[in-house]
């Protein structure tokens, strides 16, 4: 209390006065200022609002623009509007809604959800403005329909534009779709951008292009009688159509790609090296997205909710994955970049690899070991061992930002919303979550296990970057945009994400060699798709453990329940001296990655260089190497 | 029944009790012939006296060392509801307390001034310009929590209630000429950050017909109510705008359109008149208040409740933007009137007591 200096209330009292009265003025003089708005409306004005209150019969009624399309490269369809014949309902024209509805049950079919979304849009939209009942009417409903509209006051049929993705599945977990507007969505969007608009994209393209594909509604100032029905059409501005995409997506080679993997889970992403251009983006299964445009009834939404395969999930984009000895094709160019590691001089691997005081044995895929290995042998033969050594010379926090240049542990900024950012752990990381950094974690990072996880986006950028000598890409499914009217296209820059920078360009160019050596050498674990290729491959295999194995025991694929299998990688780019196109794939429980994973990106860079969807159809070799 | 034994003022509390009544029938119409909506006005109206009469029982001494910690309790709700905000994306504005809903933000409505009012009384007036400093970040950083909600208006609201303490505190003015300076340099960067449809609500202010189907159309339409009603209006429950649904939020923020068009100019000055009396009432408490803090309290507050007026009624009449400002004790629904009623409860107290105790 002593440090408040005593009060001058005489002074406090009088600086307050004075701020009330000029505040006071300023509060009167506003309060004057409605005094004389509301005398201008209410008594001025009033005859011209009067009229216009009479007139308010004048209705503005909107217009749907219609909605964008979405095309393949090659101009293939794969998002389209198709008319279709709706009931609609205008309120304030219904006197009894509830005997109406009745009555509309014997002309056409309503079910119980068609019957809640209608309430619930009644309550929310204004009465003027028509309320969808049913849409998808059958031509003999909308006949039946037409012939008795007359005796319906506020019953309308009209012919509307409804979103249809003609190739059903194919695509759709980038493609997404369209539904209805639900409550959160009105609380985002502009009212009065969507005014008349049923739908909105939820997924994929469909949400990321909202803006591109949606247009601008139109309007008609319609006269209307007392009783609401039009009389004449006073003026008309009409909407404008949503802009076209063309996706740089090749529906053949999705169709291939997705084929090729049927009714695995897996998913592929295939890219242009040079551009980020998205060729193929797969994720499998799928499932047609058609139903969802009207909402998906609760039995069938449920059975995809419930599909043990998962079919809703984007694997492609929010897939997860450790990746396993893919890696190596990234780390072997670390061997050659980190000041303390020595690549030129070779390493001992008896199979299995311990740290020093501990007893633990980090063990190698192959029992009796690679022998004396080089980095060259180490990336072909995929020797863990090498790349245990490797891990831990570089240490974990090393090795995170030797691999962040590529994409890892972050989004590949692909113009999709909701893209998952994989993992790159490091010690800070675990520490974060309240546990210590063990070294025996390092280890097993080096080949790919432990917490690293990587997405197949990711997967396919960072092989795109290695094709493209160190420069990033962002991915781009989107190519142009196309005004639907003047068919002006704009074309989607190229942008560069990243780069790798290097101490010696030759380190990238061995490595490539390593990885084209992993393809087209006898001892390499891709040999079975490259001895017979008419091109050059660099890629690399990789097998994801699920399911960690206890020590001592070993790994039986026959044995292992078909869920805790192991999941097959394979990441590859061709033609190696001008890549036209780099591939990721990961077969979910597809064992070995050379065997289940590299014959589909085999598939995809024939289809895609030679043209062709033959390939590696004859039977491989065994290959000396089977990781 | 002696009303100022319980501590309530006469003037505030038959003004008040009059809008009260206004409002049911308003109301009732507005929400075209609601009864169940009418009822739960009356219940909020209830619940909002039954408020006042309890704040207004609490000695001005005790509500200024509460202060602090209300602020504190209001500033801790509103990081909660950010922080659950986030997670759940999209606008969050409340708190689900399981019974009722409640929205943290209508604390510092009160939160603020009161709080600015008990760190402007520790120490001689005018504040010094780190004193003054410091006192605007204390109201600035809750409006922006709330803006970012995003609720405009209510932060707004804050904001200004927040600025009342101040300028009635004797802030300098060149400080004031300074900020407004800064503020009208600062206002083309401020209008980048403005979501889209704000944007447009402003630009729609200058040219309504520019977007008859959009922003503008709530504009046109109010105009509309208020300029049909005439001098006379079209009587009770014969609001054509509101029951053609030509007008939205008919019971809520746009209510004053449908009494001004049912009971025309001669009902617009009435009500306008009643306000008036609430500021003049409150303000004249201020200047009668005994110290500085009960001063800066009652003269903000009242202010503040100008400043709900003037706004609602501005929007309506098409003079300012829209923003969900409701108009107080009138519109249907929303917390505010509870907190509007504390309010009045803590002016009542601030003026009751000081009679009493000298």
């Amino acid at each position: 209390m002593l440090n408040i200096p005593i009060k001058d209330q005489f002074r406090e009292s009088r600086v307050f006065n004075s701020r009330l009265t000029v505040i006071g003025a300023i509060v009167l003089t506003l309060i004057l200022a409605l005094f004389l708005r509301l005398v201008y409306l209410q008594i001025f004005a009033h005859r011209h609002f009067e009229t216009l209150s009479q007139a308010n019969r004048i209705k503005p009624i909107p217009i749907q623009p219609p909605r964008g399309l979405v095309l393949d490269r090659n101009g293939v369809v794969l998002a389209q509007n198709y008319p279709v014949y709706t009931l609609e309902i205008i309120p304030e024209q219904v006197d009894d809604m509830n005997s109406l509805l009745e009555e509309l049950k014997q002309v056409v079919s309503l079910n119980e959800a068609d019957l809640k979304a209608f309430r619930k849009q009644l309550r929310e939209r204004p009465r003027f403005e028509n309320i969808l009942l049913r849409s998808n009417l059958t031509e003999e409903e909308a006949a039946r329909l037409a012939v008795r509209r007359t005796y319906f006051s506020g019953v309308e049929l009209e012919a509307r534009l409804q979103r249809h993705y003609p190739l059903a599945g194919l695509g759709v977990h980038f493609l997404g779709y369209v539904g209805r507007i639900n409550e959160q969505e009105l609380e985002r969007i502009d009212k009065a951008a969507y005014r008349g608009m049923q739908h909105i994209g939820k997924l994929g393209v469909e949400i990321s292009y909202e803006k591109t594909l949606l247009g601008q509604v139109g309007f008609e100032k319609v006269e209307t009688n007392a009783h609401g029905r039009s009389l004449r059409i006073l003026e008309r501005i009409a909407p404008v159509a949503g802009k076209n995409l063309t996706l740089s997506i090749d529906a053949k080679l999705q169709a291939l790609a997705e084929q090729t993997l049927g009714q695995r889970r897996g998913a592929v992403i295939a890219m242009e090296p040079a551009t980020g251009a998205i060729l193929a983006f797969v994720s499998t299964p799928t499932y047609d997205p058609n139903p969802f445009v009207n909402g998906i009834d609760q039995d069938s939404y449920d059975a995809l909710l419930n599909d043990p395969d998962k079919p809703l999930i984007n694997r492609a984009l929010n897939g997860q994955y450790a990746p396993g000895s893919t890696i190596k094709a990234f780390l072997g160019l670390a061997a050659l970049e980190v000041d303390n590691f020595d690549a030129s001089k070779p390493v001992v691997c008896p199979g299995w690899f311990t740290l020093p005081g501990s007893s633990h044995q980090f063990r190698d895929w192959k029992k009796t070991g690679h022998g004396i290995v080089n980095l060259h042998d180490a990336v072909v033969q995929s020797c863990d061992v090498y790349f245990y050594k490797l891990a831990v010379a570089m240490e974990v926090d090393a090795m995170k930002k030797f691999l962040e240049p590529f994409g890892f542990g972050a989004k590949t900024g692909v113009d999709l919303l909701n893209e998952s950012e994989g993992l790159l752990p490091s010690v800070a990381w675990k520490k974060a979550r309240g546990q210590p950094w063990y070294p025996g974690e390092t280890v097993i990072t080096g080949i790919g296990q432990g917490s690293v996880l990587v997405t197949p986006m990711q997967l396919a950028t960072a092989t795109a970057t290695l094709a493209n000598h160190g420069v990033r890409m962002k991915p781009r499914l989107v190519r142009a945009t196309v005004d639907a009217r003047t068919q002006v296209a704009s074309e989607t820059v190229p942008e560069t994400a990243g780069q790798i920078l290097l101490k010696k360009k030759e380190h990238l160019d061995i490595q490539i060699r390593n990885l084209m050596d992993v393809v087209h050498t006898n001892r390499g674990t891709a040999y079975g798709i490259g001895y017979n290729a008419p091109y050059k491959i660099a890629g690399k295999t990789g097998t994801a453990q699920v399911k960690g194995i206890a020590q001592g025991q070993s790994y039986s694929e026959k044995l292992t329940p078909e869920r805790f299998r192991d999941h097959a990688l394979f990441i590859s780019f061709a033609p190696v001296e001008d890549p036209k196109v780099a591939v990721a794939v990961i077969v979910e429980n597809g064992g070995h990655g050379s065997s289940a994973a590299a014959p589909i990106a085999r598939k995809i860079m024939d289809h895609v260089i030679l043209g062709k969807t033959a390939g590696a159809a004859a039977p491989a070799p065994a290959s000396e190497n089977d990781e | 029944m002696n009303i100022e034994r319980l501590h309530l003022d006469k003037t505030l509390f038959y003004a008040l009790l009059a809008l009260a009544a206004i409002s049911l029938f308003v109301v009732y119409s507005g929400s075209a012939k609601d009864l169940d909506a009418t009822l739960g006005h009356l219940l909020r109206l209830v619940l909002g006296f039954t408020v006042l009469l309890f704040v207004a029982q609490i000695r001005p001494e005790i509500l200024e060392r509460w202060s602090p910690y209300i602020f504190v309790a209001g500033m801790l709700l509103l990081i909660a509801v950010l922080a659950i905000g986030v997670i759940g994306k999209g606008a969050q504005r409340w708190l689900n307390l399981g019974f009722f809903q409640f929205q943290p933000s209508e604390i510092m409505k009160l939160g603020v001034p009161m709080m600015l009012a008990w760190f402007l009384a520790r120490g001689n007036l005018p504040p010094t310009l780190p004193k003054l400093a410091l006192g605007f970040l204390i109201m600035a950083i809750p409006a922006f929590m709330i803006f970012k909600q995003p609720d405009l208006g209510t932060a707004l609201l804050v904001f200004g209630a927040g600025t009342f303490v101040l300028f009635l505190g004797g802030m300098r003015w060149r400080v004031i000429i300074t900020l407004l300076t800064v503020i009208a340099i600062a206002a083309p960067f401020a209008w980048g950050h403005l979501h889209d449809y704000q944007r447009q609500r402003v630009l729609t202010l200058f040219n309504p017909e520019a977007d008859p189907l959009g922003t503008g159309y709530h504009t046109i339409q109010a105009m509309i109510a208020v300029g049909s009603g005439g001098i006379y209006g079209k009587g009770w429950l014969n609001s054509s705008q509101a029951h053609l649904d030509y007008l939205p939020e008919s019971s809520t923020d746009f209510i004053f359109a449908v009494y001004a068009e049912e009971f025309g100019l001669l009902g617009s000055l009435l009500m306008l008149s009643i306000y008036t009396i609430i500021v003049a009432r409150g303000l004249l408490i201020a200047y009668l208040a005994k110290d500085t803090y009960t001063r800066l309290l009652a003269g903000s507050l009242s202010l503040t409740f100008f400043l709900y007026f003037f706004v609602n009624m501005g929007m309506v009449t098409g003079i300012l933007p829209i923003v969900g400002v409701p108009l107080p004790v009138m519109s249907y629904g929303g917390t505010s009137i509870v907190t509007i009623m504390a309010a009045f409860g803590i002016i009542m107290s601030i003026q009751t007591h000081r009679k009493i105790t000298e």
